[in-house]
C-alpha cells in the first residue's frame, strides 16, 4: 500500500473565485483548512484515504456496540412493545426514503468518477444531486419522527429507535455538510492540483453511512 | 517498503529553523515535537491533581473512623482520582510521548496529519478542566467510581453527565490520535525502515493504538447510552425501567480492560528501549518482543468478562474468560523474559532511567502474578471488590507504567530539551518513588486478603496497621515529586548541554541534534541497521556512518 501513485492528474477548470488572495489574510492555522495554490509532492491522497478507512472501521464499531445493545435489549425484554404502541413500521414513505439514500451512493460514485476524468461540470452536477438526496433523506426522517406514535421515553423500543436513527442521522448530516464543503472547494482554482482527497474521503464516508442504514433498516423495520 | 514521498523537500513555509523558545509550547502548533511536549506538560499537571486526590483519600484512611471528609466527597475523590489518572495522565501521556518519538524513531518529518494531531491535543485541556470543575456543581462531581456502573451512576445526574461529556471528548481525542499514529507508522517510515527494523516502542505504540481503534468505540457507545439515561430520561441501563445494567458492564469493560494494555504496551516499549541502552546488549529476542506486542493486544480483546465474574455471569462465560485472561500471561511472559535476558551478563550502567526501568519491569512481574491469581474464578470471587484488586492494578498502573514513564522522561530529557538532568536528584527521586510505591501498594494485598473492601471511607479497626503504612507511603510518593519537579525545571533552565547521543544509544532519534530541528532530520535517513545493534559502534555513531549500501553486511 506504500506504492500508491505519487502525483494525481492536474485538473484544469474555469473557477470564478480567487481564494488564494484572501487565504493569505487568514490566521495560519485556518489556512491549513484551505488548499494552497502551490503543490507539495507528498502522496497526500494515499495516506489520507488510509487514515479515513482506519477511522471508518473504528467508527463502525461504535455502531456495532449500539446494535449489540439493541439486539441484547430486544432479546431479553419480555414486553418489547408497550400496549398501544405499534413500533416502527416499514411504510411506503420509509421505503422510498431508504431507496433515495441508497441510490445516492451510486450517484456519488459517478460524481467521483467524473472528477477523475476531469469533467468538472458533470462532477458538480452529480455531487449536488447527492447532497440533495441526502437532504431529502434527513427531511423524510424528521417527518417520520413527527408522525410516530411513540417517543424517546416510550420504553426501550422508543429509546433505542430514536438513539439509533438519530446517531445515524447525525452521520448523514455530517456527510451532507462535507459534500457542501467539497462543492464550495471545487470552485477554487487549481483545487485539484494535489489530487482530490477530500472528494474521495467524502465518497467513502457516504458509502459507509449508506451501508449502515441497510443494517439499521433490517434491525429496526424488518425484524 | 520505502516511501519516497517523505524524502521530498519540506514545505518551504514550514522549515523555519529558528531556535525554539519556551513560549512555543504554549501556542497552537502542528509540530509533533511541540505537541508531544504539550501533552506531557498538561498530563503531568493532571497527574499532580490526581495524586493530590489520592493523598486526601489516604489521609482519610489513616484512621478507621470517618473524620476528614464527608462520604459524598470521598466518593467523588476516588471516582475522579481513577478517571484523572487513567484518562488524563497515563493514556494522554503515552500519546504525548509517542507523538514526540514515533516520527523521530521511524525517520519521518511529521505525523501523517499534523492539524488533526493538534486538535487531538487541544481537546484534552478543556475535557480535563471540565471534569475537575465538576467539583463546583451543587451536588458535586461523579461519585460512582471510575467505571460508573448504572444504576448507581444514575443517582447523581449532574456530576455524572459532566463526567460522561468529558470522557466522550477524551475519546474523540484518542480516536483521532490513533488514526494518526497508525497512518504515520504505516506510511511515513524512512527508506530502509522495514517493519522489523522498527524499535519495539513503535511496535507497542502501533499495538496500543490499534486497540484504541477496536475497543474505544464500545465505551463511546456505552457513554452515549448512559448520557441518554442521565439527561433525557430513558432507561436503557436502569432496571427500574426494564433496562439492563449488565449490558453497560459488558460495553464498558470491552474497552476498559484493553485500556490497561493501551496504557501498559508503551511502558513495555520504554523498557525495551532503556534496558539495552544501559546494558550495552542487543535486545534479546527482538522479533518475539515485537510480535508479542501485537499478541498482547489481540488476546486482550477477549478477556473483559474477568471484571464481571461476580456480576451474575453464566458459568460458561466465567470459564472461557478465565482461560483467555490467563493466556495474556504468555505474550507478557515473552516480554518479561526478553527484558531479563537482555540484562543478563550485560554491562549495567545504573543511571536514573535504568533504575526506573529495572524497578518497573521487576514490579510488573509481581503485578502480573497477582493478575493471573485474579483471573481464576474461585480466587476472584473471594477477593472481588477488595483492596487486593486495588493493590494489583496499582502495581500495574503506578509501579510499572508510571515508573516506565519516569524512565522515559529521564531517558529522552536530553533529546527533548537539549540539556542533561541532574543525576543525583534523579536517583533521589527514584529512591523515594520506589520505596513510596511499595509502601503504598504492597499493604493493599494483605488488606484485601483479610477482607477490607475498596471504596470505603471507614473500616474495621483491625485493618488500621496496614492502612497507616499505605498512607505513609502515599505521602512519601507526594514528597517524591518535589525533587523531580525541581530537577526538571532547573535542568531545563540551566542544565549541562546534552550531546546528540548522550547514552550512545541506537535508534534514529539519537542521530539528529538535541533538540531536533523543526523537520527532525537535515535529510531523511537511510536505515541500514537492524534495531538495538549494540556491539556495532557504527550503529550509535562512534565510528562514521557510511552511506547506504555499505552497511548492508551488518544487516540481520
Amino acid at each position: 500500500m506504500n506504492n500508491a501513485p505519487q502525483t494525481r492528474p492536474v485538473h484544469q477548470d474555469e473557477s470564478p473565485i480567487d481564494l488564494e488572495r484572501w487565504r493569505q489574510k487568514l490566521p495560519r492555522w485556518l489556512q491549513r483548512f484551505l488548499p494552497s495554490g502551490g503543490g507539495s509532492h507528498e502522496d497526500h491522497h494515499g495516506k489520507g484515504m488510509f487514515g479515513m478507512t482506519v477511522f471508518l472501521l473504528s467508527e463502525s464499531l461504535i455502531f456495532l456496540s449500539l446494535f449489540f445493545a439493541y439486539i441484547v435489549l430486544r432479546l431479553t425484554t419480555s414486553d418489547w412493545l408497550p400496549s398501544g404502541v405499534s413500533g416502527p413500521e416499514a411504510s411506503t414513505f420509509v421505503v422510498i426514503n431508504t431507496i433515495v439514500l441508497l441510490s445516492s451512493s451510486v450517484v456519488i460514485q459517478l460524481a467521483e468518477r467524473s472528477l477523475s476524468r476531469h469533467r468538472l461540470g458533470q462532477f458538480r452536477l452529480l455531487w449536488s444531486i447527492t447532497a440533495l438526496m441526502g437532504t431529502y433523506f434527513l427531511v423524510g426522517q424528521g417527518i417520520e419522527w413527527s408522525h410516530l406514535d411513540f417517543g424517546l421515553r416510550t420504553g426501550l423500543v422508543g429509546a433505542t429507535f430514536y438513539i439509533l436513527t438519530g446517531f445515524h442521522g447525525l452521520h448523514v448530516l455530517s456527510g451532507v455538510i462535507l459534500q457542501a464543503i467539497m462543492l464550495v472547494r471545487s470552485l477554487i482554482p487549481n483545487n485539484y492540483s494535489n489530487g482530490h482527497f477530500g472528494v474521495s474521503a467524502t465518497t467513502l464516508f457516504w458509502h459507509f453511512v449508506d451501508g449502515l442504514w441497510v443494517i439499521l433498516f433490517s434491525l429496526l423495520y424488518i425484524w | 517498503m520505502t516511501n519516497p514521498a517523505i524524502a521530498s523537500d519540506p514545505d518551504p513555509t514550514e522549515s523555519t529553523q529558528s531556535p525554539r523558545s519556551w513560549r512555543d509550547y504554549f501556542r497552537f502548533s502542528t509540530d509533533h515535537k511541540i505537541i508531544g511536549v504539550q501533552y506531557i506538560l498538561t498530563t503531568f499537571i493532571f497527574f499532580l491533581i490526581g495524586g493530590l486526590m489520592a493523598m486526601l483519600i489516604r489521609a482519610e484512611l489513616v484512621t478507621p473512623e470517618l473524620n476528614l471528609v464527608d462520604r459524598p466527597f470521598y466518593n467523588a475523590l476516588f471516582t475522579l482520582h481513577g478517571t484523572v489518572m487513567i484518562f488524563l495522565w497515563i493514556i494522554p501521556f503515552n500519546a504525548g510521548l509517542s507523538n514526540y518519538l514515533v516520527p523521530l524513531m521511524i525517520g519521518a518529518r511529521e505525523m501523517a496529519f499534523p492539524l488533526l494531531n493538534a486538535i487531538s491535543f487541544w481537546l484534552i485541556p478543556p475535557a480535563g478542566v471540565l471534569l475537575i470543575a465538576s467539583f463546583l456543581l451543587p451536588n458535586g462531581p461523579a461519585q460512582a467510581g471510575w467505571w460508573s456502573y448504572p444504576p448507581v451512576s444514575l443517582q447523581n445526574p449532574s456530576g455524572q453527565l459532566v463526567w460522561v461529556i468529558s470522557l466522550i471528548l477524551l475519546g474523540i481525542s484518542s480516536i483521532m490520535g490513533a488514526v494518526n499514529f497508525v497512518t504515520t507508522i504505516v506510511w511515513l517510515r524512512a527508506p530502509g525502515m522495514t517493519f522489523f527494523r522498527m524499535p519495539v516502542l513503535v511496535w507497542s505504540v502501533l499495538s496500543a493504538q490499534l486497540l484504541q481503534l477496536v475497543n474505544l468505540p464500545s465505551l463511546t457507545g456505552a457513554l452515549i447510552l448512559l448520557m441518554f439515561d442521565l439527561a433525557f430520561g430513558t432507561s436503557i441501563f436502569d432496571p427500574a425501567g426494564k433496562g439492563d445494567p449488565i449490558l453497560y458492564q459488558h460495553l464498558f469493560w470491552f474497552y476498559s480492560h484493553p485500556a490497561v494494555y493501551i496504557m501498559a504496551l508503551p511502558a513495555f516499549g520504554i523498557f525495551a528501549e532503556v534496558l539495552p541502552a544501559f546494558t550495552r546488549n542487543p535486545l534479546f529476542g527482538y522479533r518475539s518482543l515485537a510480535i508479542a506486542s501485537l499478541g498482547i493486544a489481540l488476546v486482550s480483546i477477549f478477556v473483559w468478562v474477568h471484571h464481571m465474574f461476580a456480576s451474575a455471569t453464566p458459568d460458561w462465560m466465567r470459564i472461557t474468560f478465565a482461560i483467555t485472561s490467563m493466556l495474556v500471561a504468555v505474550p507478557t511472559g515473552v516480554k518479561a523474559f526478553g527484558w531479563t535476558a537482555t540484562i543478563w551478563r550485560g554491562k549495567l550502567h545504573l543511571d536514573t532511567p535504568m533504575l526506573f526501568a529495572m524497578a518497573g519491569a521487576a514490579m510488573f512481574i509481581f503485578g502480573g502474578i497477582t493478575g493471573v491469581m485474579l483471573a481464576s474464578n474461585s480466587f476472584d470471587l473471594h477477593v472481588n471488590n477488595t483492596y487486593f484488586v486495588v493493590g494489583h492494578f496499582h502495581y500495574i498502573v503506578f509501579n510499572t507504567i508510571t515508573m516506565a514513564i519516569f524512565a522515559a522522561i529521564y531517558f529522552w530529557f536530553p533529546k527533548i530539551t537539549g540539556r542533561m538532568y541532574a543525576e543525583g536528584w534523579g536517583k533521589l527521586h527514584f529512591g523515594l518513588t520506589f520505596i513510596g510505591a511499595n509502601l503504598t501498594f504492597f499493604p493493599m494485598h494483605p488488606l484485601g486478603l483479610q477482607g477490607m473492601v475498596r471504596r470505603v471511607a471507614s473500616y474495621a479497626p483491625e485493618y488500621q496497621g496496614w492502612n497507616v503504612i499505605a498512607s505513609l507511603g502515599a505521602f512519601l510518593l507526594g514528597v517524591s515529586t518535589l525533587p523531580f519537579i525541581a530537577n526538571m525545571v532547573a535542568s531545563f533552565l540551566a542544565g549541562r548541554r546534552a550531546p546528540d547521543n548522550p547514552w550512545e544509544a541506537t535508534g534514529l532519534e539519537w542521530t539528529t541534534s538535541s533538540p531536533p530541528p523543526r523537520e527532525n532530520f537535515p535529510e531523511i535517513p537511510q536505515v541500514i541497521f537492524p534495531p538495538y545493534n549494540y556491539g556495532n559502534p557504527r550503529a550509535y555513531g562512534e565510528e562514521p556512518l557510511t552511506q547506504s549500501g555499505e552497511g548492508g553486511s551488518n544487516d540481520e
